[in-house]
Parts: C-alpha cells; structure tokens; sequence
C-alpha cells in the first residue's frame, strides 16, 4: 500500500459570524468571540483585543455553550403550586407574574418599605439594583459581598482606597517577588493566570501562602503551608522584622501616608487617638522645612515622620511613633508567633528579608516625570517590585479585617502600591472612603430611601440605627455588631426575618443568589426558616420572589420565580458606577447583547425589574406622564444619567466633537458602538498617570477628566483608620452614641486603628481540643459555584467532591483510598468520601466548594453523583456562633464589617464504613423543568 | 495507511510547562469545544446529565504529588503539586498507526500530526491499545477513534487570521503554560524552550519518540541561604524608642532632610 | 485490561475452532459425508462465531471489510486476512470431504498452516503489545497456539495427543502467570518515566483528571483482587487441563469425553478472562492504577 493519506480539508470554514459579547460563566468578566453557525452558537474562545483577557479562556468561559443549552435553563414565570421546597410549580403568562408581584410589592411600599428586603447574589447590575431598591424606599438592599469578600473590600478602601481585584492588581510586567495570600482561583480568575505566567517567563519569584498546596500555590516557587487564621500573625511578625531593620519606605510613608499625621496621646482627653486637626479639619503633620504644624496636603509640606508636638498641654506623636512602639514589641516576633501560624521562625524572618532585599536592592525607576498633589515634581517613578494578592483566605475569618489591613500596612510600608513592581489600582480606583457615600436607611413609606443604602461609615454617627438603639436594616449592618459592614449581610437575612429580629418582613425578593444552597451557612437550618410557617399555618416569611435562570435549589422555595435569560441572551452593562472590568493601565467597562435570542418565554431580569417599577410607579422608572420610562435594560443602559455626562457607560458618549470616553451626553447608538468595537470600551491611562496615582496631578485631573469624580480629590494612605478609632472611643464610654453593653468588649478590642490579631471567633466558642481540625473550602477552577453542575462537560471534571486530610490524620485514622468518614463539627455532622493530600496543613481539611448538589434540582438524574457522592461543607457552618450562655446571638462574622467567617470551621474527623450515600440525604425536590437527555453529541454545522 | 512514513523534518507538536501549568481545565474543554464542532464527528457524552458521566475529550489535565526523598539532616521538604495536561504526543514511532488494521489511523508525511481518518476507522480500539499515553478514545456515539489532531483544522486554516492559526488549547490557554511549533527545527522557539529548560519524553523506553516535549518543574521550596539574607534584617534599634531615634537620623540623611 | 465477554468469546471459541480445522486439514480425522460435515460444522461454528463475536465490540462493525488493507504492517489486519483465507481454503477442502468424499490433501495442509497463523496472528495482537508488559512475551503466541492445537485435538477426537499438550499447555500456562506477575515491574515502565517528574521524588497520582469515568478507565483499568486471582488461576487449571486430562485417562468416549470438553471449554474462558483481566495497560500508571 502507498504512503497515499486522505485529502484534508485544511481551511473549513470556522463560522458565519462572530459576534463579541462579555462572558458571564463568572465574575472575571472576560471578552468572548461567540462563533455563529445557522444562528446558533457553535464555538466560543476568548477575544483577543479585550483587555481582561486577551484572548484566553477559562474552562468555564469554554464551555459557556453548555451553559447556554443546559436542560436546566427554566422555560417561563412559575408560580408555586405545591408546599415551599417542593418544587412543584405551574407555568404562567409574564402579564400574572407581573401582577402577581405588583399586588404583593405595592401596598408593602405604600405602608412599610422596610418590609421589602430585596437582596442580590452575584449581581453585575449592582448600581441598577440598588438604584430601584432606593426608589422603592426600602434601606433593606444589599448583593453579596457580605458573605465574600466585604473584609478585603472594606479593608482596602478604609486602608488605601481599593484593595485587589476589582481595585486593583500586581504590576505583573515589573514585579520580581509576588506573594500570594490564601487565594484558590479569584475573581480576576484569567489575568491572575496570566499574570503568574509573565511572571514565570520573566524568572521572577512567586511565594504562595496557603495551608492546601493546590493551583496557583502548586506553582509557587516557596509553598508558607499556613495555619488558617494566622496570617495577620505572620504579617505583622514580617512588619516587626522590617521595622526593626528599618527597611521601610521612609520617603514614601512620610509623604504619601498618614505615618506622619499627629495623634493626641492623652488618656483621659476625650480626643485621645484621634488626629490633630485644624480649623478646616484637616489632620496635621510637623512641616519638615519649618518645624511647625502644617495641614497633611499642603503646598509644598514635607511631613515628618518622626516630630512629636505638644498641643494645649497634650503630646502629639506621629502615627509612626505608635507603629514603632506597638510593632517592634516582641510579641511580634517570629519567634512569638511560628507556633501559632506553623512556620518556623527561621523562615518568616528569610521571607522578610528577600521582601527587603527586593524592595530596596532590586528597586527599578522608570523615566516618567510626575507632579504629586504638593506640588512637588518628580523626575523619575522609584518602583519596589514586590507585589501582592490576596483574598478570602485571609478574609474570610472573623478576624479578616484586621488581617487584610495588615497585609495593606505591609505593602505600604514597603513602598510598593502604587509604585512601579508593586500593587497598582485599577481606574475608577483608586478612592478613598472618604470619597465614598455613606450609608442611607431613612425609610418615608411610598417614598423613595434618603440616598444610596451601602457605603463607608466615618464614625458612630453614620450608624443605621433608630432611635432606641435598634437596627434599621434587617441583615443589622452599620450596627455595634458590625459597624463597618460596607456590603450589608446577605447571609443574615433569612435568619434575622425568620426570627423576626430585629423585624419581620412582608417579602423577600432575592436575585441570582442559590440561599437554600451553597450561599448559605446552616443549609438545612434555612430550608427550615423558609419553609417555617405560623401558628395559622401561614408562611413565616411571607412572599418569596425569585429570579434565576436556572433550576436551582433556591427555585424551588419561591413562590414565584422570574426566570432570567442565559448571558448570552440579554442585554447588560459591566459599569464603572459598579464593578468595572478596568486593568490598571486602562479603564474600561463593557456591555452583553443577545448575541440570540431565547427560545423560551423568559426575559432579562433587569427589564422585568424596569417594567416591575414602572408599575409600583417608582421614582426613576416612570416618565412625568406615569409611562413606563425605559422600555429595557438596553434603553436604560442607553439613557439613563446618574450625574451630568455620567451615565451606566462611558465609552462612546455623545461629545462637542462627536463621541468621546468619559463624560459625555447619551447617544441613542451607543450599544451599536460597543458590539462594533467588540462590546467593551478601554480608555488608557497616561504614561505619567499610571502609578502614583492617589498622589499624582496628573492622575487626578484625567480621572476628573473622565468622570470618575468631579473635583480632583488627593489623599493619603491610613495606615491609622481614625473611624476605627471613633467607634472605640464610644465603646470607652465617650460621645452620645455608645454599644451596649454586652458589645463594648468587642468593639474595644476589635476595632483597633492600627493592625492587630486576635484569634478566629469560633476558636473561642469552640473547644479546640474536641474539634482540632480546620475544615476549608476552594474554588475550583473549573467550576462556578453552583452554576457549573448544569454544564455536561464540566460536571465530568467536578462531579463529586473528597473531602482532602492532611498524611497526620490520615495515618492516624488508617484511612484508605475509597475510604468515608463522618466529620462534625458543633453544629453538626456529615458523612462523606475522603482522599489523601500530603502537601497540606497537617491540621486542616479541605474540599472543593459548591459541589454536592440537592436531588431534583439543576435537571440532573437522581443518581447524580453530585447528589449521592458530592457533599456541601455548608452543614456544618453556622450563621450564629454556638451560644455562649449569655443569651445573644453571637455571628459568626467579622465583628467590624460582618464578613462572613466561612474558614473559622472546626471540625472532628472520625472513619466511617462507607454508607450507600453521603449524609446529609435531603428528599428530592420535583424538577420545573424536567430533567436532561441520557446522551448527547452537540454539533450545530454540518 | 499504517505503515509510518519516513520521520518529517517538520515535526509540528506541543511543548507543555509543568512549572507554569496552574492545572485549571482550560485546554481541555475549548479542546472539547473545537472539536465537538470541528474535525470529524462531535466528542460525545454519555450519561450527561446523571450519574456515572462519561465523554470523549482529547486532552485531560492529571495532578500528581510528589514528595521529595526525606533526608537525614534536613527536615522533609513539603510534598509537591504538579498539574499535567496530556494529549497525543503525535510520536515519531507511534505504534497506535502501525497497529491499525485499517489504514485509519496515520502519521502526516508533510508534518508528523498522527490522526485518524474517521471514515475508514471501524472502532476497534486497537490503536488506543497500542497507545501507551492514554491519548486516544473512543467515542461511544459515533464508534470511532479520536485523539488530538493537533488542531490540524486551525492550525493551517486560512480562514483564520494568521495569530489564531495555533490549536485551541494552546490559544487559550491562560497561563502560557503551552506552546506549540515545529520541533523539527532546532531554531524554533519550541526547540530553544527545550534545549533552555531540559525538555523531556514521556516514558521513554517505550521507544515511541515523542514529538511533544515537557519542561520540568523549576526546583521549588528551596533553602534560602540564611546567611546572605540575614543582613536584610541588621537591627537597627529594638524598641520604640531606640527606633525614633535611628529615624531622626535616617530622616535627615533623605534629600532635603538637613532640618 | 477490561475483560470484554465478546473478546473471551472471540479468543476462546476462534482458539478452539482452528485448532479442530488444523487437524481436519492435516487429515486427523479425515471423515467424510455427515460425519466429516459435522465435524466442519462445529470447527466453522467455533471459528465464524468467534470471528463474528469480535466484530460485537467494533465501533463500526458495518466497515469490518476494511480491516483487510493493511497486512504489511498490523497484526490484527493480518489475522483478519489469516482467518478469512483459512475459512475459504478449508470450506473447498470440507465440500471436498463432505460432498465428494475427497481428501485434498495439499489444500488440507494449506488450510491447517492457514489455521495455525490464524492463531498464531490472534496471539500476535496482544504480544506485541509493549503497553502491555503481561502479554508481550514468547509465552502469548505459545499459548495460544498449544491451546488451539490441544483443544482442537480434543473436540478432533486425537485424545492422545490431547493429553500431552493439556500437560505442557497447563505448565506453560502456570509458568506464564507466575513470571507475568513480574514483568509489569521488569519493564521499567513506572509513574516516575509517565510523568517524568521521578527526579523530584516519588510520584502519587494526586487528582484524576475528571471524577467521571471515560473510555480509558472502562478499557484499560481492571483492577482484580489477589486471592481472588490465585483462585481463579486454580479453577482454570483444574477445568482446563486437570480434569480434562483426567476424564480422558478414564476413557475418552460418550459422556466422558463430553465432559472434558465442556470442563476445558469453561477452563478455558477462565483463563481468557485472566488473560485479559490481569494484564495491566502502562496507562493505568497515568491514573495511580496498574
Ligand atoms: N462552604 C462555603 N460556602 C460558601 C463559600 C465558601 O467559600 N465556602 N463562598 C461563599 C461566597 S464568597 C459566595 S459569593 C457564595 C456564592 O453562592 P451563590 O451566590 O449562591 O452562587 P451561585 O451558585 O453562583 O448561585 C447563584 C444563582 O444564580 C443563578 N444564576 C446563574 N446565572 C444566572 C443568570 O444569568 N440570571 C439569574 N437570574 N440567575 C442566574 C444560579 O442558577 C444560582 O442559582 O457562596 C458562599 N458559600
Ligand atoms: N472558578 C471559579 N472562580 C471563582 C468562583 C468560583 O466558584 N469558581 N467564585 C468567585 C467568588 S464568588 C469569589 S468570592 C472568589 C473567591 O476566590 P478565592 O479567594 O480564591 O476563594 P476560595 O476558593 O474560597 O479560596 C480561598 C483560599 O484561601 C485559603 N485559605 C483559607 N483559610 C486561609 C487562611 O487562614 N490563610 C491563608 N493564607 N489561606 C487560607 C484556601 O485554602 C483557599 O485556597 O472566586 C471567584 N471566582
Ligand atoms: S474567567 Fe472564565 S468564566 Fe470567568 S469570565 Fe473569564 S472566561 Fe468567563
Ligand atoms: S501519543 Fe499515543 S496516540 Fe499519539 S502518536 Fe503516540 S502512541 Fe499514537
Ligand atoms: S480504532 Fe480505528 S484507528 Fe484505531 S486501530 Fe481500529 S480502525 Fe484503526
Ligand atoms: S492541539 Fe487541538 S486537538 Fe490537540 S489537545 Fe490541543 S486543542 Fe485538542
Ligand atoms: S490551560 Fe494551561 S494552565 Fe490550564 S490546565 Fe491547560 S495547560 Fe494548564
Ligand atoms: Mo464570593
């Protein structure tokens, strides 16, 4: 036989069109080039010019066409027909829906706003949301940064004006140590990977501090198997060694940080840790040319770091001073903490030092010519190219705050945010809290709330709460309980309104958010609260409306469910007045369009929400004449103005000169603009505005230029948080709002201005002895929380989930491959599959998150091993910490911002014979939507 | 046909980075994805949405631990992680061709890419016998062998814009973790990669001449050199105090600092 | 490896079927009429039904016809080639013996060479197979060669030479197994050569790349209990050769004979189904498994 092959077709045709939209398998938000075949989605990969991702693509994003076809996708408005948690539904016309919910939203804003509680999960639409919620008069909004990552948010903004990933990341292209901080995957899922790819080319160093080696911790170069809720004492240990060798930024913190703001040293003044101020208010600094006081941002002032200042007979020391002193204490030697955090002395301080050595001996200056906010010119930008990341690993602890703002200390100590090599925002970051609004929640019924509901509170004055003391909102943010809590407490909601506490409500209205699931502490605790009913037999929680787009758990606890579209078949806005897609060297936002249409009787959920308040005639939804204002998303993306020339986008608005980024009138065309353009805008930041820039004229003066604010607006970084400060002063008894008594303790020893550690709630509550063992969940890159399970190609990669032991405990229990155990933990116990991971924390356990799935739901087969095998860590977290005999409801929450303390858990972990499924076993709920195919081989061409 | 054609001087195939490689999926379902669509007849799934789900893909991404040997005087370095995509590594000697009853399965003369020709293949599995990397399924729905075509429909695809004219995987792949080229060509960027980093074959003696290259772990968690660092952290005061007065000094010695 | 029934089937039955056609076609028996076509009728019922089993487990058993092409360089398409030409050969030598009472004795010899390669191309599929360090071995081809001929001598009536290749075929066989055990190990094949990663230490699979199953676990990875092996390697001995042997040594005719046919029949599909079931696949290394 010859050598003859057969004939290849080289060049097929790869599809009839490609259309560019936004990915929305998660939060990164990444460009897709959406391959069209016959009018149906054939193919999708990542678009090259978009600035997240530069063409790549996840597995998620990949497999976004199974998203897009899942059987789970719900077909019309269902309105419940049998119990709550059943599942069982009927199908019903968009007119019913919208009356139905009409009827049940109208009186209650008429009478009690407040009895709304309308809360979001995942939403990108944050600044719409919240905009109807505002106009319906309820203070109860919130999405669900409360139970992510609201430590890490509120940290940084308190701290420096961002913190990571929607604010901010690594100088990826100059960084030669990067240090990562408890992070499995992020939301800035591809750029992270991208980003430690450039690093890898460049031979640049990668330190992973994580107690489970897996990711991107698998490819660090130097794995810090940390104990979990240690690492504020490992960073503050790195501190110690670093101040104590002065290999600090001194330039940089005099300058461009409140180490050289006054602090009234007296005990008994009741300004006592507050700044010195002048008339205008404006903190002030010893003025290094003159020796006297000066305010912070005055024209040409250098700040002494180190100048004291005797005020009306009252030191003043500068906020260095107090450092020192607190931090060069031994306690906060490495050799105070390496018990508690696992590592070896030895260790921490080599860390320490390659930070120094990098930092100073590495430094890099690039020949870019600034002016900072003094007036002072530089000539070159000094960059210290160490950089960091992190996120829920270190904040989501009860004592995450704290340690997030330590790890900002940190890196502010070394010069590098904001400097060339180091960690650098991402426009319209940075902003300070100042510079934010602060939280509203005065509720006039039939009217619209007082302004918007989150933001950052400057002291105990901003607090929501009523006259006697009790909370205004129902999650109880902005209370002594958590009195910074800039996200709201999405997780507290159903506990606070089942028990009433500190009201009832009439509905809850929730988006996109799976509560009686994988969102939730205490899973099986909240199917109860949602399906509890009162002494008539009536539902303890009045209404439930949902919107999803898929059948979830949650679907079937609604009594009435809106049924959303896929990403692919809506219109949306990635907005800088929310969560904008920017990197640091550009700004950016982006848009979704139906790149098809649906073929079932669905709709955008923020239409319906448009339509939904035209009809409760909401202010901002209706026209002067009562009509319906806009017609869909698409008109009010389109026309809506938050400020003048603001509006949800900023790319191609209506300009003198035709269209322009930034400010600018609204163009009818302007989605036509963005799908031409690849259905993103990006404006570049200048050359000598691209670091520096909470400092930097230039900066400032294009950001107003753009719109992000409206007056330049300059400040410095709080290494000392004087609100902080404020709040304990009340609990010291001072000022006319104080806590109560059973929370002047906490408020006191938790809510120091400078970084401190203390141990994880739970440790507290719980005997450490019994339940020695922490019990984490990760993220798995492959999969999106719950929404993956849906997907046929992915649920082959994550359909069930071991629980990971460490060799230690492994041995001890003779476990074997194949093995179950039951681990508890105060609340309660599971029974699941165990493997063996010897690159971990010998005292911690883990698995993957949001795996196990509930029989009936997501259109999968009973005998789905996400349901008989996967298991949810969920069971055994409570929202409440074990009572401590003192009758309160203890959160187990961060006690300053109410993050929720996912990875406080302790558990005990005991061999098991293997049961025929893993415990807990949930009834099935019914499915609305039938269930998937056995087989099937998708192809859309010929 | 089954007999191999003389080696190609174009060795067209895959360089994969262990040391980079973050273990995340990506290559294999827009691998899944391209070539559900493209090449031949879709990757099907079985039991898709129930239990016991089972499809063809082309490329999958193992992990391993590896626990460096535990010596005497040091305590024991913490076990390793490595992510490890495997597809077909198109080999030189692929005995999967010569094995073929068919002449379905065969090796490009022009480039080297092993593929099957789903028209003449009759499902027999032998070849996936013959495969010693596990890189060849078969699909249960359309009875035929498939393995990784080395994107052979992208790669020279003149509908393509020329930059996206490299296999899926590797286009997609976030990290850069993969790389594709001509391996025949000692001055291609894949063959300098692995000249540079110590590329190497998988199992070797089984005497199949990879094509594809993998490029090892860079050494990890290694001993700093103490002493070297143990300057960086020369105290220069140890307590609050002593500390204000070095920063007087320091201060003063900064531009500007004479007061 | 998987133990699919349609391949025990296939080796077993086409094993045993041109192992009676080599003796029908070297003239051992050499019956004719209805005795010559019974006996041609069990060999091709052996022979067609295992060749047709095999089809069972093809994926496009409708091309089967394509497996002719390439006999340069494929066992398996050289087996095909073997068995077809056999058949063919042996059918015109039956009609010969059947319908004109003539022994061909030339074609009868080409047909019994026919069916030895047959059996010997069958082995040669699975012993070339360096994947599998259990079947590449001289004792593969061997065996299935001493299986064929010792079994088809049986069902040929040929009982004293039955006896004998029973004898050596189960030491063979034992042999066989016991130094198999080992070569998975000798090969030198380990995680730390799949991986390439043995440098930094000793290797563990950590994840398998999906927590499904796929095509390669089904086929390749079969993991069979040791004692239950050692027992089932007892069962197949005694029912293959042992008792055989001994049930001939009484006397080989009616009922007897009957049951050492069936006793090696079912020694036999024993032994096949531990040919496949233990032969462990390099790639089940990819996997933590063997
Ligand atoms: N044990 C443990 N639990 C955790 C965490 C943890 O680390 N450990 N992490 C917590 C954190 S940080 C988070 S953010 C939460 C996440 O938990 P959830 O917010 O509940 O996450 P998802 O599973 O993504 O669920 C969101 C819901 O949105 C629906 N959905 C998907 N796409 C659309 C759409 O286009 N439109 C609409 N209307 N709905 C859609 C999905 O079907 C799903 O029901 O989990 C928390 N739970
Ligand atoms: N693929 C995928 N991407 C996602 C999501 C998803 O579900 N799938 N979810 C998105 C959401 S909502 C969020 S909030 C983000 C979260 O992204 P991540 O912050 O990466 O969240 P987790 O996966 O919960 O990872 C937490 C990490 O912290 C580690 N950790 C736990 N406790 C400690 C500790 O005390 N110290 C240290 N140093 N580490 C600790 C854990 O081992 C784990 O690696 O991911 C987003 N991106
Ligand atoms: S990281 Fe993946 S899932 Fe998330 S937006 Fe980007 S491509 Fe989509
Ligand atoms: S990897 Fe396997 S399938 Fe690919 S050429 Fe080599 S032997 Fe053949
Ligand atoms: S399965 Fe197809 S490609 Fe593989 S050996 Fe058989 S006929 Fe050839
Ligand atoms: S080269 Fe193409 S076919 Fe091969 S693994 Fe990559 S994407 Fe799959
Ligand atoms: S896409 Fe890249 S980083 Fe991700 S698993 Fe594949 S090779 Fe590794
Ligand atoms: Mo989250």
């Amino acid at each position: 036989m010859s050598l003859d092959q057969p004939d290849l077709e080289l060049s097929p045709k790869v599809s009839d069109e490609i259309r560019k939209t936004t990915c929305y398998m998660c939060a990164c938000r990444c460009g897709i080039d959406v391959h069209m075949k016959d009018g149906k989605v054939a193919y999708i990969e990542g678009n090259k010019d978009h600035p997240v991702n530069k063409g790549v693509l996840c597995a998620k994003g990949s497999a976004g066409i199974m998203q897009h076809n899942a059987p789970s996708r719900l077909r019309a408005p269902l309105k419940r027909v049998g119990p709550r948690g059943s599942g069982e539904f009927e199908e019903i016309s968009w007119e019913e829906a919208l009356t139905i919910a009409t009827k049940t939203l109208a009186p209650v804003r008429k009478k009690a706003p407040e009895k709304l509680a309308f809360f979001t999960g995942r939403d990108q639409s944050q600044s719409f949301t919240s905009f109807w919620a505002q106009g319906f008069g309820t203070p109860n909004y919130a999405a669900h940064g409360g139970f992510c990552s609201v430590n890490m948010a509120a940290a940084g903004i308190y701290t420096m004006g961002g913190a990571f990933w929607e604010f901010g990341q690594p100088d990826w292209d100059h960084t030669k140590l990067f240090m990562l901080f408890g992070v499995a995957e992020d939301h800035d899922s591809n750029p992270i990977k991208m980003g430690i790819g450039k690093i890898k080319e460049r031979g640049a160093r990668m330190i992973g501090v994580n107690p489970i080696r897996t990711g991107y911790n698998a490819v660090a170069d130097d794995w810090v198997g940390i104990t979990p809720g240690t690492d504020g004492l490992f960073i503050l240990a790195m501190v110690h060694c670093l101040m104590k060798a002065g290999k600090i930024d001194l330039e940089y913190l005099g300058r461009f940080t409140n180490a050289s703001v006054l602090v009234n040293e007296d005990p008994k003044s009741e300004q006592f840790g507050l700044f010195l101020r002048d008339a205008d208010g404006q903190p002030q600094v010893i003025d290094r040319n003159t020796g006297e006081l000066a305010a912070w941002n005055g024209k040409g002032v250098e700040p002494d770091l180190s100048a004291t200042h005797r005020h009306k007979g009252v030191t003043h020391r500068p906020v260095f001073h107090q450092m020192a002193d607190r931090y060069m204490a031994d306690s906060y030697s490495p050799e105070a903490v390496e018990d508690r955090c696992g590592i070896p002395a030895k260790r921490i301080r080599a860390i320490a030092a390659d930070l120094a050595r990098v930092a100073f001996d590495e430094a890099i200056e690039l020949d870019r010519p600034w002016t900072d906010f003094r007036g002072k010119k530089h000539d070159k930008m000094v960059g210290r190219p160490v950089s960091f990341h992190a996120m829920r690993g270190i904040s989501a602890h009860s004592n995450g705050f704290q340690t997030c703002r330590a790890l900002h200390v940190l890196q502010i100590l070394l010069g590098s945010v904001e400097t060339p090599g180091g960690m650098r925002f991402k426009p319209p970051y940075p902003k300070p809290a100042t510079a934010h609004p602060k939280p509203h929640g005065k509720v006039t019924p039939g009217a619209a709330l007082d302004g918007p509901h989150l933001g950052y509170v400057q002291g105990p004055e901003d607090l929501l709460l009523s006259e006697d003391g009790s909370p205004t909102r129902i999650d109880k943010a902005y209370t002594w309980e958590n009195p910074m809590s800039a996200h709201g407490l999405m997780h507290m909601v159903i506990s606070n309104a089942h028990a009433g506490d500190p009201y009832k409500i009439d509905t809850l209205f929730m988006y996109m958010a799976n509560m009686s699931w994988n969102s939730s502490m205490n899973t099986g605790g909240v199917m109860n609260m949602l399906t509890d009913t009162n002494e008539d037999g009536s539902y303890v929680i009045p209404n439930i409306i949902y919107s999803d787009a898929y059948s979830s758990e949650m679907v079937a606890y609604a009594d009435l469910v809106l049924p959303d579209t896929t990403y692919l078949e809506r219109h949306d806005c990635i907005s800088l007045l929310d969560r904008p897609i920017s990197e640091a060297d550009g700004v950016a936002d982006a848009i979704r369009w139906p790149v098809v249409e649906p073929d079932r009787d669905v709709r955008g959920f923020q239409s319906v929400l448009c339509e939904l308040g035209a009809r409760l005639n909401l202010p901002g939804f209706v026209n002067d004449d009562g009509s319906q204002k806009y017609k869909d998303y698409a008109d009010y993306i389109t026309n809506h103005i938050r400020r003048p020339g603001i509006g949800p986008l900023a790319g191609f608005r209506t300009g003198e000169d035709g269209l322009q980024g930034g400010r600018g009138a609204s163009n009818e065309s302007q989605i036509d603009n963005y799908i031409a353009n690849g259905g993103f805008w990006v404006e570049h930041v200048p050359e000598n505005a691209a670091y520096y820039k909470p400092f930097s004229m230039d900066y400032q003066s294009w950001a107003v230029k753009m719109g992000f604010f409206d007056a330049v607006q300059p400040y410095i970084f709080q290494l000392y948080v004087e609100p902080m400060r404020k709040f304990q002063l009340a609990a010291e008894g001072i000022g006319t709002r104080q806590p109560p008594e059973h929370l002047r303790k906490q408020v006191l020893e938790t809510m120091d201005p400078l970084p401190i550690w203390y141990p994880p709630f739970e440790d507290a509550h719980v005997d450490p002895i019994e339940y020695p063992i922490h019990a984490l969940t990760q993220r798995p890159m492959a999969m999106y929380h719950s929404w993956g399970t849906q997907n046929a190609w992915l649920r082959q990669i994550h359909g069930h989930n071991p629980l990971y032991v460490p060799t230690g405990i492994w041995e001890s229990n003779g476990f074997k491959d194949g093995d179950w155990a039951r681990v508890s933990s105060t609340h309660g116990s599971i029974t699941v599959p165990v493997a063996h991971q010897a690159s971990l924390n010998k005292d911690t356990v883990w698995t993957w998150n949001a795996i196990g799935k509930r029989k009936g739901a997501w259109a999968l087969d009973e005998s789905a091993s996400e349901a008989t095998k996967g298991f949810l860590l969920n069971h055994l977290i409570h929202e409440l910490l074990p009572p401590k005999g003192d009758g309160m409801r203890w959160a187990n929450s961060d006690p300053i911002t109410g993050q929720a303390a996912w990875f406080d858990l302790r558990v005990k972990i005991e061999k098991t014979t293997a049961p025929a499924e893993s415990k807990p076993i949930m009834p099935a709920i019914k499915s609305p939507v039938g269930k998937g195919p056995k087989d099937q081989a998708w192809k859309v061409g010929k | 046909m089954t007999t191999l054609p003389p080696p190609s001087a174009k060795k067209l195939g895959l360089v994969i980075d262990l040391d980079t490689c973050v273990g995340c999926h990506a290559c294999v379902v827009s691998c899944k994805g391209w070539n559900t669509e493209n090449y031949g007849a879709p990757l099907s799934d079985q039991n898709a949405y129930s239990g016991a789900a089972s499809g063809t893909f082309l490329n999958r991404v193992h992990s391993y631990e590896v626990q460096p040997p535990i010596l005497k005087d040091k305590p024991a370095a913490p076990a390793q992680l490595i992510h490890f995509p495997k597809s077909c590594l198109h080999c030189e000697d692929a005995p999967c061709v010569t094995v073929c009853p068919t002449g379905a399965s065969y090796k490009r003369v022009e480039d080297g890419i092993v593929l099957v020709n789903e028209k003449d293949c009759i499902g027999c599995g032998l070849c996936a016998w013959a495969c010693p990397y596990g890189a060849r399924e078969l699909d249960e729905k359309a009875g035929v062998m498939k393995k990784c075509t080395l994107c052979v429909d992208r790669i020279y695809n003149e509908n393509l814009p020329e930059e996206d004219r490299q296999p899926a995987c590797v286009r997609t792949c976030p990290s850069g973790a993969r790389h594709f080229g001509d391996l025949g060509d000692e001055t291609s960027d894949v063959s300098i990669l692995v000249a540079e980093r110590g590329g190497f074959d998988l199992m070797p003696e089984q005497g199949t001449k990879p094509t594809n290259k993998y490029l090892p772990p860079r050494p990890k968690d290694v001993e700093p050199e103490y002493d070297i660092l143990a300057p960086y952290l020369e105290p220069i005061a140890e307590d609050g105090k002593g500390f204000v007065g070095w920063l007087d000094k320091a201060l003063s010695a900064l531009p500007g600092g004479a007061k | 490896m998987h133990p699919a029934p349609s391949v025990i089937f296939f080796t077993t039955f086409s094993g045993l079927g041109y192992g009676l056609l080599f003796w029908l076609g070297i003239g051992m028996p050499a019956p004719t009429g209805w005795v010559a076509f019974v006996f041609f009728a069990i060999a091709y019922i052996m022979a067609v039904g295992g060749l047709l089993a095999s089809t069972f487990h093809l994926g496009r058993p409708e091309r089967a016809i394509k497996a002719f092409s390439q006999w340069r360089s494929s066992w398996l398409s050289r087996e095909g080639i073997c068995a077809v030409a056999t058949l063919l050969i042996m059918a015109i030598y039956g009609a010969g013996l059947v319908f004109f009472g003539a022994e061909w004795t030339i074609l009868g010899w080409l047909g019994a060479i026919g069916a030895l390669l047959t059996v010997f191309t069958t082995s040669m599929i699975y012993a070339q197979l360096k994947t599998v360090p259990r079947w590449k071995h001289w004792t593969t081809p061997t065996l299935f060669l001493l299986l064929s001929i010792g079994g088809g001598a049986l069902f040929s009536g040929n009982v004293k030479i039955a006896i004998p290749l029973f004898v050596i075929a189960g030491a063979l066989q034992a042999f066989a197994w016991f130094h198999g055990d080992g070569r998975f190990n000798a090969s030198g094949t380990t995680m730390e050569t799949a991986t390439g990663l043995g440098h930094i230490g000793k290797v563990r699979a950590f994840e398998p790349p999906h927590t499904g199953t796929n095509y390669l676990m089904k086929e390749f990875i079969h993991v069979v209990g040791r004692r239950h092996a050692t027992q089932l390697r007892i069962v197949a001995l005694v029912l293959g050769f042992v008792i055989p042997v001994i049930l001939l040594l009484l006397g080989a005719k009616h009922v007897l004979g009957l049951l050492a046919v069936v006793s090696h029949v079912a020694g036999i599909l024993a032994l096949r189904w531990l040919f496949f079931a233990q032969a462990e696949h390099v790639v089940g290394l990819y996997y933590g498994k063997r």
